[in-house]
């Protein structure tokens, strides 16, 4: 047991579903606009998942008219709604990088054969 | 503002351990790097008046033990209070101990949300260290034929006046392993119930090391 954990435990969520790199997502961000609040989405696939415990995040990457955008995320942040899983990827490395340097088809990810 | 004005003495203090650094969200979401502390439960060991000692201060006892561990004086000085054998002794200079009594109990409910505090603990030991690490010298270039002297000082004083070094003159030796107080840390949450205590930012020492809070003595503004 890590001698934080007496207090990570309450920041930690149990709705995190099960993802990995190359995984397609829809991340629900909940955005505070003044005294509104409301959620925006985040598509796209995940290069990246590091640290452990209520320090790990994720990061997703997109690309937005032909701009690469990539947010990371807190896997336990209260901004995020929800993650949805839209399709499973396969890969073969746990940091996808060299998406980056790829456009159109090259940089799609495999879906994975089940 | 003069310094007189901003500096207090302390009233509320306890000790503790330092158990490491984590993250917490606030109200909007936004992360705040903490380090948590394991507080108390502390007991009042003595109350030094000025008319006996010539000063006013509480001593604190932290950290329950083996009796065997200690020798008669100790022991017999932690009796007195009637509290258990303790590992630390610490003391908290107060302007006024009508507030304490003997033998009374402190837990890590002693601060607030809120609450500025100054942490002394003992820095990690660095070891024999030079003047980069020590003073934040920028040492020399890396290159332009710069030979085998990259992390040196440089100069440590002029010629024949006055033909030595200054006393204090920064240089490389031992670094860390002393004592040192953050002063103006602000407590994020006292726990009682868990005897935590939730501070922003880091505080000095390592982790599992004794660490002593106490409310801000130059809190000014935020007091």
């Amino acid at each position: 047991m890590n001698r934080t954990d007496l207090v990570d435990r309450a920041a930690l969520r149990d709705d995190v579903p099960d993802f990995g790199p190359g995984d397609t997502l829809k991340v629900h961000v909940r955005v505070v606009e003044g005294t509104r609040e409301r959620v925006q989405m985040f598509q796209g696939v995940v290069i990246r998942r590091q640290g452990s415990g209520a320090r790990e995040t994720f990061t997703v990457r997109k690309v937005s008219f032909g701009v690469g955008v990539e947010r990371t995320f807190p896997v336990h942040s209260p901004i995020i709604a929800t993650i949805e899983v839209l399709t499973r990827g396969d890969v073969r490395r746990a940091k996808l990088y060299y998406l980056r340097d790829r456009i159109g088809k090259a940089a799609k990810v495999k879906e994975k054969r089940t | 503002m003069t310094i007189e004005d901003t500096h207090t003495m302390a009233s509320k203090g306890i000790l503790g351990r330092k158990i490491g650094m984590t993250q917490v969200y606030d109200d909007q979401n936004r992360i705040i790097p903490v380090t948590v502390i394991e507080a108390g439960p502390c007991r009042v060991v003595q109350l030094k008046t000025p008319e006996r000692d010539g000063y006013s201060a509480v001593q604190l006892a932290f950290g329950e033990t083996k009796p065997r561990r200690l020798n008669k004086p100790e022991l017999g000085h932690l009796n007195r209070a009637a509290v258990p054998p303790s590992q630390y002794l610490a003391e908290l200079r107060v302007d006024d101990t009508t507030n304490f009594q003997l033998g009374q109990t402190l837990s890590a409910d002693v601060f607030a949300s809120g609450d500025r505090v100054d942490v002394t603990g003992i820095s990690k030991g660095k070891g024999f260290a030079g003047v980069m690490k020590r003073h934040n010298f920028h040492g020399q270039g890396a290159s332009h034929g710069n030979h085998k002297k990259h992390r040196a000082p440089g100069a440590i004083g002029a010629c024949a006046t006055p033909a030595r070094v200054f006393k204090g003159m920064k240089m490389a030796g031992q670094h860390g392993g002393e004592r040192v107080t953050t002063l103006n840390l602000e407590v994020i949450e006292g726990d009682a119930e868990r005897g935590l205590l939730l501070i922003r930012g880091s505080v000095p020492g390592p982790n599992g090391g004794l660490v002593f809070v106490r409310n801000a003595v130059k809190a000014g503004a935020h007091a």
